[in-house]
């Protein structure tokens, strides 16, 4: 690994970004109006946005990573600029420093973004601090980026990577406790949730806005979404090969 | 008497390379000198990509070996030293000219201040702050081209590189070709141009993943009685099949 490498590899996706305002703009946008589409919906019963509105806040940067990573990691793959890459001195690793730092970034920028407007104009009351809560949020960014980075490795085109999203998203939004809690469900389901990372997210972003403390529970979700983060790297970086057939 | 035979820059030994499922190359040795304009001629799918690649040492191979400067294609020495410009453009199409090289040169280890020195040498000023995706074909070309030439490598591999320009850059592009191994770099180009053949010190064509022949061009017009490298390449193919 390469210090100036790696943040060489975080400044040029940050300036492909730069060079596409509309994606920014999506990024930071359209969880702001999602978050504001749940709390009228519900403007009638305020508790059900109290109660789902942070955990939205931590599905949002989870969704959009996900796409956006297993996106350019294809066109990367694509492009050719990837065998270029891994025809020179640079390692895998400083590749994927250098994403998770990029990707890291926006998704601080997304939290801080959606959490001052829920928290804010919304009237999101969360027990927890803003910085637990933001935290939390990058934190859900950062699996989602490396989920993405790991199914790209299977995707030959943008369709199927696109496909990839209601594929691997999608069953973790009905098992991770948001749309019925994890222990109503039936066994089976309820096992399988226990091995899937958003029902950690979920759990993490629970306790940051029903706790004031930082607990010992909430820092056991914290580490175990870490975990499942480098996990899915690691899995990630696996196909990076330098030959290919 | 004895003539001491310098080491080859690249030597091919019984190189064989299927890709899914279908023999690529077969049996294929050869040698490129050190500090000579190598040309590698064929007809489309004769393989030239694949042979490229498996020098450059991105390329999975079934047997034989490639050593390129005395090591295995493609180890870490190595990749500090060859540089490859691959048929795809292989640029960020959503970054300007020099977003590109710097970045990469930031990636091989370059000096910061190459990539000044290239963005005028390739005549890129004028459109080295645009986005390489509004860059016309030859530009983008150029632009490809300079992240092959970071840190002044003693290898370059070029897939094609003339492909996608006009007369007068074309010839350009083969006088800076000459200049780099008058200065001890080792070229190695593709074309599917037999004209541009005649640029080369030497030349290698391919059919079919084999090697059919491996001479000066003067040699290879002159043995075949031919008056051009397509001529002579027409006569091999004749004679062969």
């Amino acid at each position: 690994m390469n210090a100036r490498r790696t943040l060489a590899t975080a400044k040029r996706v940050l300036l492909q970004l730069r060079h596409d305002p509309r994606t920014l703009l999506l990024i930071v946008g359209v969880p702001i109006l999602l978050v504001t589409l749940l709390r009228y919906v519900f403007d009638d019963s305020p508790a059900i946005f109290q109660q789902f509105g942070p955990i939205v806040l931590g599905l949002f940067p989870f969704t959009v990573m996900f796409i956006v990573t297993s996106i350019t990691t294809l066109r990367e793959r694509t492009s050719g600029t990837l065998e270029r890459l891994l025809a020179m001195p640079a390692g895998k690793l400083d590749l994927l420093l250098g994403y998770a730092i990029a990707f890291g970034v926006m998704a601080v920028i997304q939290a801080l973004a959606v959490s001052a407007v829920a928290l804010g104009p919304l009237d999101l009351n969360i027990e927890g601090s803003v910085v637990s809560l933001v935290a939390a949020a990058t934190l859900d960014g950062l699996l989602g980026m490396a989920l993405g980075l790991f199914v790209s490795a299977f995707a030959r085109t943008e369709f199927q990577a696109v496909q990839f999203m209601p594929a691997v998203v999608l069953p973790q939004y009905l098992l991770c406790g948001l749309f019925i809690d994890r222990d109503q469900m039936a066994p089976l389901l309820r096992d399988v949730s226990d091995w899937l990372p958003l029902s950690y997210s979920v759990d993490m972003i629970e306790r940051v806005a029903r706790d004031t403390a930082i607990t010992s529970e909430l820092t056991g979700d914290f580490l175990i979404v870490l975990a499942f983060g480098v996990g899915a790297l690691v899995l990630g970086a696996a196909p990076l090969r330098r030959r290919s057939a | 008497m004895k003539t001491k035979r310098t080491t080859p820059a690249v030597s091919i030994k019984d190189l064989g390379i299927v890709r899914s499922g279908k023999p690529v190359l077969s049996d294929f040795s050869a040698e490129i000198p050190k500090g000579k304009v190598v040309g590698l001629i064929g007809p489309s799918g004769s393989g030239k990509t694949t042979l490229m690649r498996a020098i450059v040492g991105v390329q999975r191979i079934k047997r034989g070996t490639v050593t390129v400067y005395g090591r295995p294609a493609g180890n870490a020495w190595l990749r500090r030293r060859v540089g490859y410009m691959a048929q795809t453009l292989s640029v960020y199409a959503d970054l300007t000219a020099r977003e590109n090289l710097d970045y990469f040169s930031a990636m091989m280890g370059a000096r910061a201040s190459e990539t000044k020195a290239l963005i005028a040498d390739l005549e890129l000023e004028d459109c080295a702050d645009r986005l390489v995706q509004n860059l016309s074909g030859g530009q983008q070309a150029r632009v490809s081209l300079g992240v092959a030439l970071l840190g002044a490598p003693k290898l370059l591999v070029l897939d094609e590189p003339t492909v996608e320009l006009d007369p007068v850059l074309r010839r350009k592009l083969w006088q800076r070709f000459r200049r780099l191994a008058r200065a001890g770099t080792t070229l190695f180009v593709s074309s599917h141009a037999m004209e541009e053949a005649e640029h080369c010190d030497h030349l290698f064509l391919l059919r079919g993943g084999r090697l059919l022949a491996s001479d000066r061009p003067a040699a290879l017009r002159r043995r075949t009685g031919s008056l051009t490298i397509g001529e002579a390449f027409l006569k091999l193919v004749g004679g062969n099949s």
